[in-house]
């Protein structure tokens, strides 16, 4: 049922976390410095005017990135949420 | 190695740490400097230095740019690697990492990667920003946080200096810091986050609620379209504001300074050197000082903005805008910063990790509007553009000087384009950029932020203008002009700008610049302004006071009534004036930046290149204003 999805994809409202992938190593570096870590909780706030770059919330900062550096990122929903 | 100091030498103590978490704050606070901060990651970009104030021991304090890890990716970042390495200095004796308490769960992991490689090294934490934690429902246990990690934690409010004491109290002697744990190196963030997760769930950091305040202000700030309302709202009041309140402040210091001119004409004997003073000095520097209230008003803005955090939105408004000119949001945050002058602006690019967008970034600074325009565009548009309304609310002043910015933020986009598909190709680079919670700066700093600025236009005022002054009040007054008793002291001064070095540099330009509408005093005028924009204004004014020696009240007027002796024609008009502003839109004319620009590009190849198409974009942009304005404008 908890099918993971790219983060990149989400819309603005969507809280999950981020999952453990076989291919995480194709998250850049600066990204898993930044914490996107799987068991990380994120938040999409908004995108940007045009769709893009899109605003998150994780580990009580936020930051915007663009879409496509974000699907490379893998996430849940929430179950509560979802 | 050791890394006990000499008592002969100072102590170094290093302070790290993630963007925008404090740390020149701290800086400026313990050493008393008053380098410039802000509410944006990426505010410092250059390793900096200076000693505590009253203290017994030398302790020096390094500043470093802000790093989310000790493997930098851009330049700037990588500045703390290097000083933490040892291989452009001596490595510091000790470091202070500072965290923005709101953010601990993720400034622990760095905290933690800088305890694994520099384990020998005495280091404490300094955590700001807790009155912020506080505010959002936080409680943090520091000290469960200095027994986990073993160095002492030092909470504080930067701002307001709480905690500060301690500070500097821990730095006179860091040989008695407790030492750090012991902690395995990893190359795997994920190993360390881990670790953070569970401390910050022990010490209670986990608790922190989002910034409703924030919130509130995004939701109309980062919305697609009251926010680009707001943005252009903003701007709009700005120009209004410069021209409602330039005329009455333009007058009063001009007339100030035609005063103290008449009455050193007056007191001191006629010759050589009160002419100097009159005519060179007073007329050439004072004529800059006359903007110094509209550059107040500039930088009070500037400063505003980069506080209260409105930088990194920008970037994230216009983020996709640039991805179309093959550039990204932190670009435009560097160009931004250009408003205030390029040459800080330049230096702010080492931020941008990709080598081909900081490059585009360099080359298209100088066209954003720095403040080094607006005594020139000012000038200019109060004496030739109509005082007028259009609506009842909108000055033509106001929106001819926002055209006129608009038009160079535009070039400089377009011009990025272009060289991102032609010359600096390359693919569009990782973009990330931190938001920050909105912040209300304190008056005090914004005062003193203020101040700095207006003292560095102050200071140019006093140098490079002053110097430049001297020179072509030199180059007007010499070789002297036969004593002609006959002639009026109107003609005779005439006389002798015919005969000076500067007129026949003058008139020998005329036939380059005759095409855009100049005359040989705006052809010197625009020789001197290659050492700095605004030396064009001194200039144009001694210009002026030579030739009317007796009653120089003021450029504007001189301007306006300036004639051509051949033809009786005004020497100025619209389609001149249009045409002035528009090579000052394009041209660089600006040593400095000349200057920053090969020093950060590694080569004066990229300064010349850059000189080179501006200037032949401004002389052909003038042509054809300068044709269709006199076509279209009676």
């Amino acid at each position: 049922m908890f099918e993971c999805e790219r983060l990149g994809d989400q819309r603005p409202g969507f809280r999950g976390r981020i999952v453990e992938r076989t291919d995480n190593g194709s998250i850049p570096f600066r990204l898993r410095e930044l914490g996107f870590v799987p068991g990380t909780a994120v938040q999409v706030l908004r995108h940007g005017p045009l769709g893009d770059p899109v605003e998150l919330e994780l580990r009580g900062y936020r930051i915007c990135l663009r879409r496509g550096d974000l699907n490379t990122v893998y996430v849940n929903a929430d179950p509560d949420r979802a | 190695m050791s890394t006990t100091s000499l008592p002969s030498t100072p102590l170094r103590i290093a302070l790290l740490g993630a963007p925008n978490s404090g740390k020149t704050t701290v800086f400026n606070a313990l050493t008393g400097a008053r380098a410039k901060v802000g509410n944006y990651p990426g505010c410092t970009v250059e390793r900096r230095e200076g000693r505590i104030r009253g203290t017994e021991r030398a302790i020096k304090v390094l500043d470093l740019p802000g790093s989310y890890s000790l493997r930098g990716e851009s330049l700037d970042e990588r500045i703390v690697e290097e000083v933490l390495d040892g291989s452009i200095e001596d490595k510091p004796d000790a470091l202070l990492i500072v965290v923005d308490a709101t953010t601990m769960q993720r400034s622990l992991a760095m905290v933690l990667e800088v305890l694994e490689a520099h384990a020998g090294l005495p280091a404490a934490l300094v955590v700001t920003m807790i009155d912020e934690m506080r505010a959002r429902g936080g409680r943090i246990d520091f000290g469960k946080l200095s027994r986990i990690l073993g160095v002492p934690v030092l909470p504080i409010v930067g701002h307001r200096g709480v905690g500060l004491d301690a500070v500097s109290r821990a730095l006179q002697g860091p040989e008695d810091w407790s030492p750090a744990k012991r902690f395995d190196r990893t190359d795997e963030p994920e190993v360390r986050y881990e670790w953070v997760d569970r401390v910050c769930h022990d010490i209670g950091a986990t608790q922190i609620r989002s910034d409703s305040r924030s919130d509130l202000i995004d939701r109309w700030l980062l919305h697609p379209v009251s926010g680009a309302l707001v943005f252009f709202g903003v701007m709009v009041f700005v120009f209004q504001s410069i021209f409602a309140w330039a005329v009455p402040s333009m007058d009063a210091i001009e007339s100030l300074f035609g005063e103290v001119g008449r009455i050193s004409r007056a007191v001191l004997p006629t010759g050589i050197l009160t002419d100097l003073w009159a005519d060179g000095i007073l007329a050439g520097v004072g004529s800059v000082l006359v903007f110094l209230p509209q550059i107040v008003i500039l930088f009070a803005l500037i400063h505003f903005l980069e506080d209260v955090g409105y930088m990194a939105r920008a970037a994230f408004v216009v983020d996709r805008i640039m991805g179309w000119v093959g550039l990204q949001g932190r670009s435009f945050v560097v160009l931004l910063s250009c408003s205030a002058c390029a040459v800080p602006g330049i230096m702010a690019a080492r931020t941008i990790s990709a080598p081909r967008d900081r490059l585009a970034t360099i080359l298209v600074a100088p066209f954003m509007t720095c403040s080094a325009r607006l005594p020139v565009y000012t000038l200019l548009i109060a004496a030739f553009i109509p005082a007028q309304m259009i609506g009842g609310v909108f000055r033509i002043q106001g929106l001819v000087m926002f055209g006129l910015y608009a038009l160079g933020t535009l070039t400089a986009f377009t011009t990025a384009a272009l060289l991102k598909s032609t010359i600096v190709r390359g693919k569009l680079s990782t973009f990330y950029m931190e938001l920050p919670p909105y912040r209300v700066p304190t008056a005090k700093l914004l005062l003193s932020q203020v101040w700095n600025s207006a003292r560095a236009f102050l200071k140019r005022a006093g140098t490079i203008i002053f110097a430049v002054s001297v020179v072509v009040w030199a180059l007007l007054n010499f070789p002297r002009a036969p004593v002609d008793l006959a002639a009026s002291a109107e003609a005779q001064a005439q006389q002798q700008l015919e005969v000076s070095v500067a007129g026949h540099l003058g008139r020998g330009l005329e036939p380059v610049i005759a095409p855009l509408g100049f005359d040989w005093k705006i052809g010197v005028g625009l020789v001197a302004s290659l050492a700095a924009r605004e030396v064009i204004v001194a200039t144009l004014a001694q210009i002026y006071a030579v030739g009317d020696p007796d009653d120089f009240d003021g450029l504007r007027g001189a301007l306006q009534n300036d004639t051509d002796p051949a033809t009786g024609r005004p020497t100025f008009d619209i389609a001149v004036a249009l045409s002035l502003l528009i090579f000052f839109v394009f041209a660089l004319q600006c040593t400095s930046t000349i200057v920053v620009m090969a020093k950060e590009t590694g080569s004066w190849r990229w300064p010349a290149f850059a000189f080179t198409y501006m200037l032949g974009l401004a002389y052909g942009a003038s042509f054809v204003t300068y044709r269709l304005a006199s076509a279209w404008i009676p």
